[in-house]
């Protein structure tokens, strides 16, 4: 694991809970999840849609969407908890100490105005550059994400610019301020495969290059698999299970982790039929009790349907699965034979 | 089988789907703009025989859901035809000839959250072409078929009542393949049936597809830009590039031993599950616009192997491989063909 | 989101998100109780008002000029909102001319919303040189105010036929004038949502099927863009009382036999300066409080069929 005990994590993220007030009841859509990112390190999360992935990453930067809200736990960078701090003071740190990218490029750039005035004022307000010193900088970073031409497109309008060309754009400008920390929810989501893996490779290198730490929060295994270091699998709000990368994806823990690697087709076998996991995750109105994925697992057994299990010590990872208890799951269950 | 011509179920020859993008008359007269045309399709042929599993690959924009809307009739084709089990699709048909032929082939759309009308209830979705094609005999026999074919998709007959808004996207998914399956087509057109679903959901319904395919001795054309999705389901692989067809193989073949560049930077962006070290070439450059195509081959702004021929002149298929590849280099020599192995994930 | 498939369509409703806004909203309950009313109060008037003022036999001028009871001990409690100078009970006249007024104005936005449904399907659906000449005539129309076209209507119909005919197809001059100057907004607003819809992915399912364009139009979009044309139904239907009243008012709409509310103003307008007001007053605080309540429905379901606001 990248983070020894004599390292103070950079990011640490404790009992977060994300409610959703509705008017059939509050929603507990990120339910007690807890997990440090030591620096310049690459931690992915991982989920399925509604799994509280996204949740849990614009809460760190302090965007949740209203009525969304931070319910309870706490999230300190530095050492510094950033969960309760005020509008303005939270856009300081989001600018200079986090920078955050999003899946549509076209979203975090501003269509008015040129890619070049955008940085220029992204890095003045958060360092103390001159104009001109600005400018140097933000043509300094445009080179580094691999913009061709960076002196000649620097005053170009973000349509002018292809997607994959947008995404590199946008990582610049979470780089302005020289950000501890990066916060990429699906950065690759909406860019071809020749292209995702561009940015992926981008992404690395300017992360080993300033020593940034990267929370990666996407829906596909195999960018996670060649960029995170460790990895936490989130379903329905909580953490099934975090560990080394390799562990997770190679000896999965947790039922849910085992299905969800199985259902991914590889190449190599091609076999009949892929591994499925039956029905859907369920809805935050209609959570299971006990363990959330026990309808759908196929080890469960009595406990599971009462006692809901929290992370524990499974291996090299840490899964929320009574399978790695002493006590073991009790009697087992099979599971109903109908699916969907 | 009835007896077509070459014994293929579909056959798409040289087909073309152009589509005008440019300024309104007015803008264009007065700014001294020119036509702008996209050529989405220009000019393939693919032959897909019956119970296979034909699958074109390729990125945003290169022209294969086009090519997936031309072969069920929602656009026509501006060059090019279209024959389905013998028939010219685009032919002299009676209004009853057409419809029997138009019964025979459904399609299965992308995005299960457009792809169902949300005013209606999930029992007339699936019961529209039973009622359109009047397949069923009378009201007890529309509903009997309607919840057959609900229990075929794995749903249950009560899922009837409800609107598509009350499934998941899985779900929904399954609603649609009823419905595709309502007139009891032989050849079932599916545009990324997957791409928008979750793995684990992915999972479930191309399992469902292939255990429909094998009751019912379907035939698919499947639009994917997932290679694995594809690797999995196929039996042969088309790749296209800018509205052309780069390459045509069965799939193991494409898959062990690919042979125009583009498939083989296509193969190169497959993300790495089994860690076994291998890197994720990252390639130089994106698709170009379909407007100005490059000339000759379109893909050479792109290729390492590219030359003065590669610039100039359009290749053409090439049979090679049990299957085609459209490459200056290959046909010359100068890229001998790459084996590739896999290592399974356990 | 309903979890499960609910008992009846009353229960349906009551676990909507739109009946959820409804009640959440107090100016909104206020409206629709007020606008109900009203609308009761108007089409139950034969039974409910105290004196049926247009019968010539049941008026007598004795009982002219009676000012209301509340006001003034000249007041008499059988006419409770005073009377004109012919003796006509005020309250009844309001009475049975809102109950025109709203014959009239919903007939008037029934025309419209055919007109310009079917005309945005047609447009929206085919585009083209169609979708062209559709839009440039509804640009044209657009220019007129309604009060101009109906001006413009009455002329022509006042030139062709007799003027005792008209007074009796005056209501229908009315009608048509208002239909035809409404019919834009829902031609537009049609158009928008089927170019956005036929492009959905259910609606080429059904022409896979190979379904005619009609029955795509009929059976698939139209369900789906009644939403948005609710919501302008219901703001012209406040526009089109005020309207109806204008035309009446400037002598251009129903004649004084069969008075709305906007010729009763123009009659009370009449004696005004004399002070007789309350004819005047009491039929114009009507046409505020129905146009009113009306609007400000019309602006609540804008408000709660816009996903984006929710």
């Amino acid at each position: 694991m990248a983070s020894p005990s004599n390292n103070p994590p950079l990011l640490e993220v404790k009992n977060l809970r994300v409610e959703f007030p509705t008017r059939r009841g509050t929603l507990l859509a990120v339910d007690d999840v807890s997990f440090d990112i030591a620096p310049g390190e690459v931690l992915g999360v991982v989920g399925e849609s509604g799994a509280g992935k996204s949740l849990t990453g614009n809460a760190i930067i302090g965007l949740l969407e209203p009525p969304g809200r931070i319910a309870g736990g706490e999230i300190r960078l530095e050492g510094r908890r950033i969960d309760n701090l005020p509008y303005e003071e939270m856009r300081k740190v989001r600018g200079a100490r986090i920078g955050a990218i999003f899946q549509d490029p076209l979203t975090s750039l501003n269509p008015l105005y040129s890619i070049g005035r955008q940085l220029v004022e992204t890095i003045q307000t958060h360092l103390p550059l001159s104009a001109a010193e600005a400018r140097t900088r933000a043509l300094g970073l445009l080179k580094e994400v691999g913009i061709p031409g960076a002196e000649s497109r620097i005053d170009h309008y973000p349509h002018q610019f292809s997607g994959g060309m947008r995404q590199r754009v946008v990582i610049a400008l979470a780089l302005c301020a020289g950000p501890r920390l990066i916060v990429a929810d699906e950065p690759t989501t909406a860019l071809d495969v020749s292209i995702q893996a561009q940015i992926i490779a981008l992404l690395k290198r300017l992360c080993r290059e300033h020593g940034t730490a990267v929370m990666l929060v996407t829906h596909d295994m195999g960018v996670i698999a060649e960029t995170a270091d460790r990895v936490a699998v989130m379903y329905a709000g909580r953490i099934a299970e975090i560990g080394p990368v390799r562990d997770v994806v190679k000896h999965a823990k947790h039922p849910y982790t085992k299905g969800l690697m199985g259902s991914i087709p590889s190449l190599g076998v091609r076999t009949e039929r892929l591994t499925q996991i039956d029905g859907a995750m369920p809805r935050l109105t209609e959570i299971p009790k006990g363990c959330a994925f026990n309808p759908r697992c196929t080890e469960r057994g009595s406990r599971c349907l009462v006692e809901r299990p929290d992370l524990m010590a499974a291996g090299t990872s840490r899964a929320a699965c009574w399978l790695h208890d002493r006590g073991g799951v009790g009697v087992p269950i099979p599971k109903e034979t109908v699916d969907a | 089988m009835p007896d077509g011509s070459t014994g293929q179920f579909v056959r798409l020859s040289g087909l073309k789907r152009y589509f005008d993008v440019s300024a309104p008359w007015l803008v264009r007269a007065l700014e001294g703009r020119p036509r702008q045309i996209v050529q989405a399709v220009d000019g393939i042929d693919i032959e897909i025989a019956k119970g296979e599993t034909f699958s074109l690959v390729g990125e945003s924009g290169c022209g294969k859901s086009t090519v997936a809307r031309l072969v069920v009739g929602l656009y026509p084709p501006t060059a090019g035809t279209i024959e389905f089990d013998g028939n010219d699709m685009a032919g002299r048909h009676s209004r009853s000839d057409m419809a029997a032929l138009r019964r025979r082939m459904q399609m299965i759309f992308q995005d299960p959250y457009a792809s169902l009308n949300p005013r209606w209830r999930v029992f007339d979705i699936i019961a529209e072409p039973i009622r359109a094609f009047d397949l069923a005999k009378d009201k007890a026999d529309l509903r009997k078929r309607v919840e057959d074919l609900l229990r075929q998709v794995k749903l249950t007959p009560a899922d009837g009542r409800k609107f598509p808004h009350e499934f998941s996207g899985g779900q929904r998914q399954r609603v649609s393949i009823a419905r595709a399956l309502a007139s009891q087509p032989e050849f079932l057109v599916c545009d990324e049936p997957t791409s928008a679903l979750d793995v684990s959901v992915q999972a479930q319904i191309l399992n469902l597809m292939v255990d429909l395919q094998r009751r019912f001795g379907l035939t698919y054309l499947f639009i994917s830009h997932n290679l694995a999705v594809v690797y999995h389901i196929s039996t042969r692989v088309g790749v296209m590039y800018l509205g052309r067809l780069v390459e045509v193989a069965p799939t193991e073949t494409l898959f062990t031993r690919p042979k125009h560049p583009y498939t083989r930077m296509l193969l190169d962006t497959i993300p790495d599950l089994d860690m076994t070290g291998r890197q994720r070439a990252p390639v130089a450059g994106e698709v170009p616009s379909p407007i100005n195509p490059p000339s000759g081959c379109t893909f050479h702004p792109r290729c390492p192997f590219a030359n003065d021929r590669c610039k100039a002149e359009r290749p053409m298929p090439l049979a090679i491989d049990g299957g085609t590849v459209a490459c200056h280099a290959i046909e010359e020599g100068r890229l001998a063909v790459e084996e590739r192995t896999y290592v399974a994930n356990s | 989101m309903a979890a499960s498939g609910g008992s009846g369509w009353l229960h349906r409703v009551a676990d909507s998100d739109v009946w959820w806004s409804f009640k959440s909203s107090p100016m909104t309950v206020a409206a629709a109780v007020a606008t109900i009313l009203i609308v009761a109060l108007a089409f139950l008037s034969p039974i409910l008002a105290p004196h049926t003022p247009f019968d010539p036999a049941t008026l007598s001028l004795s009982d002219g000029l009676k000012p209301p009871v509340l006001i003034s001990p000249d007041g008499d409690w059988a006419f409770p909102l005073g009377t004109d100078d012919q003796g006509r009970d005020v309250l009844s006249s309001i009475m049975y001319g809102t109950r025109l007024s709203l014959v009239v104005s919903l007939a008037a936005v029934a025309v419209a919303m055919v007109l310009g449904i079917a005309l945005g399907l047609v447009s929206g659906y085919f585009g083209g040189a169609v979708d062209a000449v559709i839009m440039r005539v509804a640009d044209v129309q657009l220019t007129f105010p309604a009060i101009l076209v109906a001006l413009l209507i009455d002329g022509v119909v006042r030139g062709i036929i007799s003027v005792k005919r008209h007074d009796e197809i005056a209501i229908f001059v009315v009608v048509g004038a208002i239909g035809l100057s409404f019919w834009v907004s829902y031609a537009r607003t049609v158009r928008g949502s089927v170019m956005v819809e036929r492009n959905k992915e259910y609606v080429q399912a059904a022409r896979v099927i190979g379904l005619s364009p009609l029955l795509i139009m009929v059976r698939h979009v139209l369900p789906n863009v009644t939403g948005p044309v609710l919501v302008i139904a219901t703001l012209n239907l406040g526009l089109a009382v005020i309207t109806e009243a204008t035309l009446s008012f400037l002598g251009v709409g129903l004649p004084s036999t069969e008075p709305s509310l906007g010729t009763l103003i123009r009659l009370g307008n009449e004696v005004l300066q004399s002070g007789d007001w309350w004819i005047t007053v009491f039929p114009g605080v009507t046409l505020a409080a129905l146009g009113l309540a009306v609007n400000l429905l019309g602006d609540w379901l804008r408000d709660a069929l816009n996903p984006k606001l929710r």
